[in-house]
Formats: structure tokens, sequence, C-alpha cells
């Protein structure tokens, strides 16, 4: 009998016995599960029309009636892309990604060992000040940071989007995270058979904490690439542009040719879309992990 | 007595040992968060108080502050940017939740497959998401007005970013894309982590899945509720990237925010102090949403 009760009725018939709410979470799980599929293909699409529109000819890229799928693929955009110094901006955009990850997860795990794990004056202090660090909006401190680039001759360089970002605590706060989980025992364990700290740290702390370094080395990498406003006002010379602002750049100097300004979107995105679709696991897990809690 | 005495000596000499240690491991990330985080930071302060340009260098004390507050811009400015704050956090909030909820028991494939789906727009990086959107839009080109035709929606072409009563709209609906992707990673792993054995005994007593939703799991994952409440508000109330290459505040201030008019002041007049002034002001703001969410959500536990 209860099988035979049309679908409809029952989502509106209240909770009351087991089965009717059991059945009526499967109606809502269907729905819920197409909705979901629907919303995934809309967060999709940007990407599908930036691959798309970078084949398209400029004729079908202004076009009144877009194509959804290009009906001629040609390679002109890439290779008009290629004219203009786009490897130049893709090299200038790894460095600085590397060059910020690597500073980053040096600094980082050496400062994240001793907020775990001793027991020093003013270790309260220090954290307070890294956490309360972070819930300040960073993109505030530009105006002075421009001016001390300058003074310190170093704006218009990659160093000038390094500093910041490698200053940026959220680091140390990951390593602290994961350097909690060390036990203490393994490091008295050290201490007795005469290691001295180097040798603790190198030996002991950092490979329990590699995980972690990785997550943070994947996070920064992602997160450096994608700093526009930094970029933006740190690099003006046409030799240090990176990717993002070389993209910002075709788009102001030739608003309607589409179909280059997609090449170059696909040529900023997919990179690194590609790193973080192969790192994803350590980058979820970074994320999980510097979380604030409470 | 001399015993204790040497083991207070001893101890004293592990304690400043330990101190030195730590300090020399802690150097090298203290160093570049003072340079660079901590010495702006006061500089962004001090400056606000000078009339700063390319230049004049003066002290003014409050003036800039003063001007701010009569600058119908500005205030056109933090409209908006609340606007934004209080449209897209709770949005951001209750759909994460949603999809999360949805997929997080899943297998571990599925559920990787719809966390990476929603965080592409993150990594694909606001540049590149701003300007397919931006030809998305176009007034004679755009896909958007092309589909609203053919379904019969409109009749002319709407200039979605040209127009006021659009174009913050559709900034918020950007910002949304490139927002939800970490919230859904979060609230994931809380989910995932909710006591089993209250959900079980809740279930055996009765409850229904939305009882035990929102008296089992929904206390249980607050922390994470709270935490991404506040990086919502602060990247909310950072949102810049969007508006600069979209819009440029245009069209008349309508998309104006507060990071872009302290832009606008700072990078294109050379306003410099009065640019300051605007951050600091945006700081306090972000601090007392901040502040006022902790409490909200204390209160609520």
């Amino acid at each position: 009998m209860q099988k035979t009760v049309p679908v409809k009725k029952m989502r509106v018939s209240k909770p009351g016995s087991d089965d009717h709410s059991v059945q009526k979470i499967t109606v809502y799980r269907v729905i819920c599960v197409i909705l979901l599929i629907v919303m995934a293909l809309l967060f999709m699409f940007p990407l599908y029309w930036i691959i798309t529109g970078s084949f398209k000819t400029k004729q079908a890229v202004i076009s009144r009636t877009p194509e959804l799928f290009p009906s001629q693929f040609v390679t002109t955009n890439y290779e008009s892309l290629f004219q203009k110094p786009a490897f130049t901006w893709l090299w200038n955009t790894v460095l600085m990604c590397a060059g910020s990850m690597i500073l980053t997860c040096l600094c980082a795990a050496m400062a994240g060992y001793p907020l775990a794990k001793k027991k020093f004056t003013g270790r309260k202090i220090v954290f307070s000040v890294f956490i309360c660090a972070m819930a300040l909006p960073k993109q505030v401190i530009l105006i002075p940071l421009l001016k001390e680039m300058a003074f310190l001759k170093m704006h218009d360089t990659l160093w000038a989007v390094i500093l910041p970002t490698v200053g940026w605590p959220f680091g140390v706060f990951l390593m602290k995270q994961f350097s909690e989980n060390i036990p203490d025992e393994m490091l008295e364990a050290a201490k007795i058979d005469g290691a001295g700290e180097i040798k603790t740290f190198t030996h002991i702390v950092f490979p329990m904490i590699k995980p972690g370094v990785g997550a943070l080395a994947i996070f920064t990498f992602i997160t450096a690439w994608n700093d526009y406003f930094l970029q933006l006002i740190m690099l003006n010379d046409t030799r240090v542009l990176t990717i993002s602002l070389g993209i910002a750049k075709l788009q102001s100097e030739l608003s309607t040719d589409y179909g280059l300004i997609m090449a170059g979107a696909a040529l900023g995105s997919v990179p690194i879309i590609i790193i973080f679709l192969i790192f994803q696991k350590f980058f979820t897990r970074g994320i999980t992990m510097g979380a604030v809690k409470g | 007595m001399q015993l204790t005495r040497n083991m207070s000596k001893a101890m004293k000499a592990t304690r400043r040992r330990e101190n030195l240690s730590a300090y020399l491991f802690l150097t090298p990330a203290l160093l570049f968060f003072a340079g660079f985080v901590i010495f702006p930071m006061g500089m962004c302060l001090v400056t606000s108080f000078f009339n700063y340009s390319m230049t004049d260098f003066s002290f003014i004390a409050f003036d800039n502050y003063v001007e701010m507050f009569s600058d119908p811009t500005f205030g056109k400015s933090l409209v908006n940017t609340i606007v934004i704050v209080v449209v897209s956090v709770p949005t951001v909030c209750l759909f994460s939740l949603w999809v999360a909820s949805v997929i997080y028991k899943m297998n571990s494939f599925k559920t990787s497959f719809f966390r990476c789906v929603f965080y592409l727009p993150v990594v694909t990086g606001s540049v590149a998401v701003t300007v397919v959107w931006k030809w998305i839009f176009n007034n004679y080109y755009g896909l958007l007005n092309a589909l609203c035709k053919t379904l019969g929606i409109i009749t002319k072409n709407v200039n979605w970013l040209g127009d006021p009563a659009y174009a913050l709209w559709c900034i918020i609906m950007i910002l949304f894309t490139t927002s939800i992707g970490q919230p859904i990673v979060l609230y994931v792993s809380a989910l995932g982590n909710v006591d089993h054995s209250l959900v079980e005994a809740a279930q055996v007593d009765g409850a229904t899945n939305r009882q035990v939703f929102w008296k089992i799991k929904w206390p249980q994952i607050m922390p994470t509720t709270l935490y991404i409440l506040i990086i919502t508000t602060i990247n909310s109330f950072q949102c810049f990237a969007l508006i600069q290459l979209l819009t440029n505040g245009g069209p008349n201030y309508a998309t104006s925010t507060i990071m872009y008019y302290i832009y606008y002041n700072a990078f294109k007049l050379n306003r410099y102090g009065y640019g300051s002034a605007m951050g600091v002001i945006l700081a306090v703001i972000i601090a007392l949403f901040s502040l006022a969410q902790f409490r909200l959500a204390k209160n609520d536990r």
C-alpha cells in the first residue's frame, strides 16, 4: 500500500511515520543532486567559454548569435598571443610563485615549530599578533608597501610581490597547526640522544610536518599566481609583467578581440588548474587545517 | 641549599637556551612579518593623518577623516560595499552548506569531483574569470543577451555592466562564484567530523533528518560556520579585482566599493594620505563586523 502513494502527495504530507520521512528524503535527495549537477555545469561554464573562445575565429567571437560550440577551430589567437611577450609573462609568474613558495615554506616551517612545541617567553603575544594580523584586510597596506618598496629600490622587480607574500602570517599559523601533532616524546628522546636544535628540526620536526609543508607550498603557489591586486600595484615595467597583468593589459588595449583575450586567459589559468588538480588533496588539507576554530 | 640553588641556576640556563633557540627559529618569519606587514600597517595609520601626495607631505590631523565623511562618493562606495557584504555573505554560507551537505556522504571520488568544480573559479584566477564574464555580459556580442532574447525574457539588448540597475548585481554574482570554493571544502570536512554516535542516538529516538541536522550537526559545525562567516566577510569587503577589470567603479560610481575607491584615490589621483585614512576606516569596519559575528555565534551556542 505504502508504495502506491503518489510521490507528490508524500512530499506535502507532514513528517510523521518513519516510512514517509525516508521516502521524502529520497525524492528530496534526487532533486538536490539534479540541482547540484546543474550548478556544477554552470560553474564549469566560464572555463569552457574561455577555452572554446580561444579557438574561435574573429567573426565568430563578435557574432551576435554566439556559437555554443565553435563551428571552426583556428589557432590564430594563440599565434598572435605568442607574438606578444606571453612567454615572458608566464616565466615571470612562475618565478614569482616559486620564490614566494620556497621562502614562505622555509620561514613558516621554522616558525611553526617553536610556536607549537617550545615554552618560551612571549609565545602568547607573538602568536596573538600573528592571528590578529590575519583578520586585517591585507590590501589596505598596499599604499605604504609601495612606498617601502620604492625606498628599497625593489618596486618593478618580482621581489616587491614575493616579500609581502612571504610576510603574510597564514603560513606560520598553518605550520603551527601541523607541528602540534609532533609527539613530545620524540623531541625529548632526540634531546637525550644529544641532538642539537638544528638536527632535531631537520631530522625529526621537518619529516613530521612534511605533508603540511606540501599543503602550504601548493596553497602559496596558487594564491601568489592569482594575487592580481598586489601585482597590479607593484609591477608596472613591461619586463616584469605577470600573466594576470598581461591578460588585463590585453583587455584594456583590444577590448573586443575576445578570441585573443580568451587565449591569454587560457594560458593564465590552464597551467594553474592542472597544478591544482594534481595536488588537490594537499590543497584541501591545507585549507582545512588552516581554519582558525572558535 | 646549595643543591637547590644549583638546580634553579641550571633551570634558568635551560630556559634562556629555550628562549634563544625559539627566537632564532622565529627570526626569518618575524623579519618578513614585521617588515612587510606590521610596518606598513603602522605607516598606513600614520600617513592617514597627513596630506600626502607626490608633492606634499604635511600633517593635517583628522582632516582626511573629516573629508571622507563629507565625500558623497565615499558614502556611495560604503553603501555598495555593505550591499555586497550583506547579500554575498549569507548566500555564500547557505549555498556552500547546502552543497556540502549534499556531497559529503557521496563516495570520495564524487565528493572531490564536486569540490574541485566549485573551487574551479577560485583557481582560474580573478583576471581570467573576469575577462570571460565581461564577454558574456557584453552589450552586443555577449552570450547573456543572446540567451535571454532566445528565451524571450528581454526584447532589447541590455547593457548589463553599463546600467546602474544591474551592474552591482553582476559583480555580486561573479563574486559569489569565486567565493564558495573554500567554504565548501571546510563544510565537507566539518560535516565529516560530526560525532556519529550522537546522530545515531537521535535517530533511534525518532528524530527526523531535519531535526538531526539543526539540533545535532549544526551546533557541532558552528566553529566552522563562524570561521567561514569571517573569511567571507573579509573577502567581500575587499572586493577589488572584479570591479577594476569589469566596470572601473562606473557607471557613475554605481559599482565603486571602498577598496576600489582607495585604489582610485591612492594610485590614480596619488592621494596617499586620503587613501590610507579610508584604509584605516575599512580595517575598523571589518574588525567590528568580525567581532559582531563572533559575539552572535557565541550567544547562539
